[in-house]
């Protein structure tokens, strides 16, 4: 069943073109894509393009991602810290992540800092955002449970509020990931000798639209085995979910 | 070991609304009371006084001769839900009220534990796997694993069919028999009032007195179909001012 939507897509795409629906050099069907694709990797160029994005991607990502579970941990737990954090993160929330990348530019130069510094900013969100909202979402029952047996703040923390927010959590970690793919293609538009963004706007400069293709498919395919690590650690972290969605599970 | 739980002059209020216009009881070590009364005249809320739970009130709390105010390892408490933690195995969340959870002098009393409430094969299950009646053993099983002097219970098996209630009430009394704790449970169920306790106290409506108290014949096993418990039924419902017709319905 999972197969059929991509198999309807390359089919129609395929017959699209074969048609003349659409020109070969806007569209170039798939075996020229795939000849190009070979083509990229017989020259070396298109394992880097993939190491080097998946190396900013996981760089930003565990940067943005350990600071909103620190901040966002802080802001759930403690008033103090939210009265002091949550004001200016709201506010910087709202600043369109992509207007900072000429300002990172700026600040940290053309090379792999800014960059790193634009996925994490990207994952950073939804992970705080998601794990702040599980936080405040925990049944105060199970919390009045802690409570009769005398546990501290810290063990409470601990040992009920923060296992009962791990769906959060992890729906924070899927959706920051699929931040960081959107982030790092936009941060290798700009100055990049390398990378799957860079492929996509140097192959556009030189309308080479089958490795835009081959830089596409490619984004696509990542995009989805990263959602999918992150699925399999969700369904083993979360087993004892008792929900629709983890009813299959069991 | 057990000790006598003494309630003395409670008094709580709402705001400007009077819940506990002064509530003198006194439990004797090992004896089993059922609170009763209208809805809403503040059994609950008292058991959450004596549970540490709330501390905003008048008057004094003493498990023997020490006062209590605030959660205390003294007192056990079963909800009127099971609130077991939905992450933990069946013996993590019998285990959680032990100060020395991972030893193996405390995995032998949480196995103890769960025999005493018929759940010794179900050590392993998660909570969604198991049923209503099952999830209210395995809370009954966490309040006794830390052997407190007082148990408390605030309508334990309201949730639960008749069926499944009345083997609960079983298991309470083979688990009462087995640790011998003083016991208050708070129930509106007049049956389960007569058939478990050794004495009944009637609270008034808001703001609540102790009305009434019925002594129960102390012999054990008992009889559901005893008249002698279906006259203190009666007696119990003549004191809460229902109308003959109610009997006949209920």
């Amino acid at each position: 069943m999972p197969w059929i939507l991509p198999v309807l897509i390359v089919v129609f795409w395929w017959g699209s073109v074969e048609i003349g629906m659409f020109a070969a050099f806007q569209l170039p069907p798939p075996p020229v894509v795939l000849d190009a694709a070979i083509a990229l990797w017989r020259r070396g160029l298109l394992q880097v393009d993939i190491l080097a994005t998946i190396g900013r991607v996981l760089t930003g990502f565990v940067i943005g991602a350990s600071l909103a579970v620190v901040l966002g941990t802080l802001t759930g737990l403690l008033r103090r810290a939210e009265d002091a954090l949550e004001p200016t993160l709201q506010a910087l929330r709202t600043v369109p992540t992509l207007a900072w990348a000429p300002l990172l530019l700026l600040w940290e130069g053309i090379d792999e800092p800014p960059k790193i510094t634009l996925v994490a900013i990207g994952a950073f969100f939804p992970v705080y955002v998601n794990l702040v909202a599980g936080i405040r979402g925990v049944d105060r029952k199970l919390v009045e449970v802690a409570r009769v047996y005398n546990l501290t703040s810290l063990q409470t923390a601990r040992r009920v509020i923060l296992p009962a927010s791990l769906p959060s959590l992890i729906t924070g970690l899927r959706l920051g990931m699929t931040q960081a793919w959107l982030f790092v293609v936009v941060a290798e538009f700009f100055g990049s000798s390398s990378g799957l963004g860079f492929r996509l706007t140097d192959s556009q400069q030189s309308s080479r639209v089958d490795l835009m293709f081959v830089a596409l498919v490619a984004l696509t395919i990542l995009g989805k085995l990263f959602d999918m690590v992150i699925r399999a650690v969700e369904e083993r972290a979360l087993r004892w979910r008792d929900t629709i969605g983890s009813a299959k599970a069991s | 070991m057990s000790t006598p739980l003494h309630l003395d002059g409670i008094r709580k209020r709402y705001g400007d609304t009077p819940v506990l216009a002064g509530i003198d009881v006194d439990v004797n070590a090992s004896e089993i009371v059922a609170l009763v009364g209208p809805s809403g005249c503040g059994k609950s809320t008292l058991l959450r006084l004596i549970a540490g739970l709330d501390v905003d009130y008048e008057g004094h709390i003493s498990v023997g001769e020490r006062e209590v105010r605030g959660p205390d390892a003294a007192v056990g408490v079963v909800f009127q839900e099971p609130r077991l933690f939905p992450w933990l195995r069946l013996t993590d969340n019998v285990a959680f009220g032990l100060p020395d959870r991972g030893g193996s002098h405390a995995q032998e009393l949480v196995r103890e534990t769960l025999g005493v409430v018929g759940l010794a094969s179900f050590a392993r299950a998660l909570p969604k796997q198991l049923s209503g009646g099952m999830a209210q053993r395995a809370a009954l099983a966490r309040a006794l694993v830390t052997e407190p002097q007082v148990l408390l219970l605030d309508e334990p098996f309201s949730s639960l069919d008749a069926f499944t209630r009345m083997r609960l009430q079983d298991h309470l009394l083979a688990a009462w028999a087995r640790y011998r704790p003083t016991l208050l449970l708070v129930t509106h169920d007049l049956d389960e009032a007569v058939y478990l306790a050794d004495r009944v106290v009637l609270l008034s409506d808001r703001p609540s007195r102790v009305a009434d108290v019925l002594r129960v014949a102390p012999d054990r096993p008992r009889d559901r179909r005893d008249p002698t418990l279906l006259g203190l039924r009666v007696a119990l419902l003549e004191a809460l001012h229902l109308e003959r017709s109610d009997l006949v319905n209920a």
